[in-house]
């Protein structure tokens, strides 16, 4: 009788521990469609499209729009906004220009991964067209403008007054191009020497 | 009383104790010497922890780099967080629960004693493992034992010894969780109600479901570090559009119950002794059992606490800022009903009593430094401070592994049949109680004054404060030696034998059978004397 309460017991439990093991995965897409419905992480990767936007431009604000660059550390490439900041009105088409040069002698490819602060903004920022929508190919030595269009939505919440569009670029993993050394291998196997 | 202790001691002359020594503890099913064997495991890590302590403690004892290298302080920051967390006083708990929750509720031994013995033995091997990693080539995990990615990620393959010693600890754990549920809910002795169980019991059967709901969450969060490590995957790899911050919301899902799961059966400890030694009954069991399955409830709920400064909205900080200065008002209903049990008690203060009354006044500062760092606005200042550092020191070390001392010196008459040596017992506890406040409460002004934790320098002006932190720390550590030392005499030294009621005011069964515990107790389920129980004046 007793035996058989244990094992009842322990039956469910197991289930119970499997099943948290399983809700911790799924917090994974749960994450990610929280933070789509609330824009609460900042991203913008194809989020909101233009067209979904009203497009009557709002000639009483104007919103500054400030650009924000990063290089990872394994991708040997310079990467700056031409202007740091500029200002637009809800509803119009802007454009920005990006620069990116490769340090190496060969070619590098790079995708940049975007992001809009403060992340309530994020539902109210859509791109046109973005590098960061492709991967990026750069020879060797090339310097290569790159540019975006966006545009903000008039719905913007008031209080946001400035934003600030960030990219952080990255090595692409396994697209690198035919000739190619793979240099973010080598650097990963620096800091992670030995005991494999 | 007289009944059931005089039948018990009949039946249980005979012990039948392995005779060998492998048979005795490898291959032990008995929930006793399982107890013991975790005890004796926690105590172990306990002064290897400490040591990585020290190593800290000396190496900020002045500015600059003396000692040691940045990366090895980090490892021992690192370390000495995972060792003390999983290694140290999670086994305590469990070993005490082994112990004494049979004895307790009238229960002849665990549930599942083959599953008790694997849920120990796995934990010797996940820590050699662990512990190997200071010997390999990239060396031990050095990121804090948080884990976050991408940090965590840049060490070297010695992560994947990390992570599974990680599996392990939570396999043993969920394991140990499963014998404790099965044995409250399935073994208690015939007319031993739920609400006439120790508070001990009930602390350890809520801290046992919280373990099995977030130890697997970690498992879960520790794997997909491994996947994105060696096998290109992207959950937190914002190359791939994984996100970073996602690994912080699932690790504090589990990390803010694994604190109360190190503080509950504490609490339960704390409110055995006080009604021993204010020889009272305690004030207001019911309502401590509802304020503790409060606490467990709300520790799902409040767990960004540990991230405001990650980039959240308003609402989400004002939600997550009440939540959590919400946990204060069961943990109120606590230290009020120890305070009232003591209140016009008979109170003597033999070395259980003191370290239950230090838990008590110094759990509580934690507490409230814990509520200062709720405050959002405030918080952005005291994160990643040494402010931090003093607030879960404060809560752990005194909190938790205070009670887990009290309880040792509680029940060690039980375990040997031997009285350890009160006057070396008090002197150890006045040597400690004077020097965790030296080592703790400057880290405290440290922290307000900006230094930043898990760092191995500092600039001049924070050195006097970490002076007299160091030299506590080094007192403390000494005086914990000092504490196996008493252990270890009164196990196999001491002259003086302890009565089957060992303290005079001690109620609960365990105190019905003779100390030293025989081999095998409550083989016939014992009848249940209304007086005899510490929840006993309910009816």
């Amino acid at each position: 009788m007793q035996q058989r309460s244990n094992k009842r017991t322990l039956a469910t439990l197991v289930l119970v521990a499997f099943g948290m093991f399983g809700f911790g995965f799924a917090m994974v897409p749960l994450y990610d469609v929280f933070c789509e419905i609330t824009g609460l992480n900042g991203k913008t990767g194809g989020r909101v499209a233009a067209t979904e936007f009203n497009s009557e431009v709002d000639e009483n604000r104007l919103i500054t729009v400030q650009f924000d660059t990063a290089v990872d550390s394994g991708l040997p490439w310079d990467f700056e906004a031409e202007k740091l900041s500029m200002k637009v009105r809800p509803g119009e088409l802007a454009e920005a220009y990006f620069t990116a040069k490769n340090q190496l002698s060969e070619p590098v490819v790079g995708h940049a991964v975007p992001s809009v602060a403060p992340s309530v903004a994020s539902l109210y920022f859509a791109k046109t067209e973005c590098f960061c929508f492709t991967q990026q190919t750069l020879a060797g030595n090339e310097e290569k403008e790159m540019p975006v269009r966006f545009m903000v939505s008039p719905d913007l919440p008031e209080n946001v007054k400035v934003l600030t569009l960030s990219y952080r670029f990255y090595r692409s993993a396994g697209a690198e191009v035919a000739g190619a050394e793979d240099k973010s291998k080598d650097i990963s196997e620096v800091s992670s020497d030995g005991t494999g | 009383m007289s009944v059931t202790a005089t039948e018990l001691d009949h039946h249980d002359d005979h012990d039948h104790k392995p005779s060998g020594f492998l048979d005795r503890w490898l291959f032990s099913t008995n929930h006793k010497d399982i107890g013991t064997l975790y005890l004796v495991f926690s105590l172990v890590m306990f002064l290897i922890g400490g040591s990585m302590a020290m190593i800290i403690r000396a190496e900020l004892f002045q500015p600059g780099l003396q000692l040691v290298q940045p990366d090895f302080f980090n490892q021992m920051t690192t370390m000495h967080a995972l060792v003390m967390i999983f290694g140290a006083v999670m086994p305590a708990f469990v070993g005490l629960a082994n112990w004494m929750i049979p004895m307790m509720i009238g229960a002849p031994d665990m549930a599942l004693p083959r599953m008790n013995n694997w849920s120990f033995w796995l934990l010797p091997f996940a820590f050699a493992m662990l512990l190997s990693t200071l010997f390999m080539d990239s060396g031990a995990p050095a990121a804090g034992w948080t884990l976050y990615p991408p940090l965590s990620l840049q060490g070297g393959n010695s992560f994947a010894f990390v992570i599974f010693a990680i599996h392990l600890m939570g396999i043993s754990s969920i394991m140990g969780a499963i014998n404790i549920i099965a044995t409250i809910l399935n073994m208690r002795a015939p007319g031993m109600n739920l609400l006439k169980m120790p508070l001990f019991v009930w602390t350890w059967l809520i801290t046992a479901f919280l373990l099995i709901a977030v130890m697997p969450v970690l498992a879960g969060a520790v794997t997909m570090l491994l996947t994105d490590k060696f096998f290109a995957t992207s959950f937190f790899n914002a190359a791939g559009g994984g996100d970073p911050v996602m690994f912080q919301h699932i690790f504090w899902f589990f990390g803010h119950p694994e604190v109360y799961i190190m503080i509950l059966p504490a609490f339960g400890i704390v409110s055995e002794i006080i009604p021993t030694f204010a020889r009272k009954p305690l004030f207001g069991y019911v309502s401590m059992v509802y304020a503790t399955a409060s606490i467990a409830f709300l520790s799902f709920i409040v767990w960004a606490h540990h991230m405001f400064t990650v980039g959240m909205p308003l609402g989400g900080e004002l939600y997550f800022m009440y939540a959590t200065m919400l946990i204060a008002v069961p943990t109120g209903v606590k230290v009020f009903n120890w305070v009232s049990t003591m209140w016009r008690g008979a109170m003597t203060f033999e070395t259980p009593m003191l370290w239950a009354l230090a838990f008590v006044i110094l759990f509580t500062i934690g507490g409230f430094s814990g509520l200062m760092l709720a405050i959002v606005p405030a918080d952005f200042q005291y994160h990643d401070t040494y402010f931090v550092v003093a607030h879960f020191h404060y809560v752990l070390v005194t909190g938790a592994i205070f009670a887990i001392i009290a309880g040792v010196y509680y029940w060690l008459p039980k375990w040997t049949g031997n009285m350890y040596n009160e006057t070396w017992a008090k002197i150890h506890f006045w040597w400690s109680v004077i020097s965790v406040n030296v080592l703790f409460f400057p880290q405290h002004f440290l922290g307000l004054a900006g230094m930043p934790r898990r760092i191995p320098d500092y600039s001049v002006q924070f050195t006097e404060f970490n002076q007299w932190s160091s030299i506590g720390g080094f007192a403390f550590g000494l005086a914990q030696v000092f504490f196996a030392i008493i252990l270890i005499h009164a196990c196999y030294y001491s002259k003086k034998k302890a009565a089957a009621q060992s303290w005079e005011g001690a109620k609960g069964l365990e105190w019905t059978i003779p100390s030293p515990a025989p081999h095998h107790t409550f083989s016939t389920p014992p009848k249940i004397n209304k007086d005899q129980l510490a929840a006993g004046h309910l009816d």
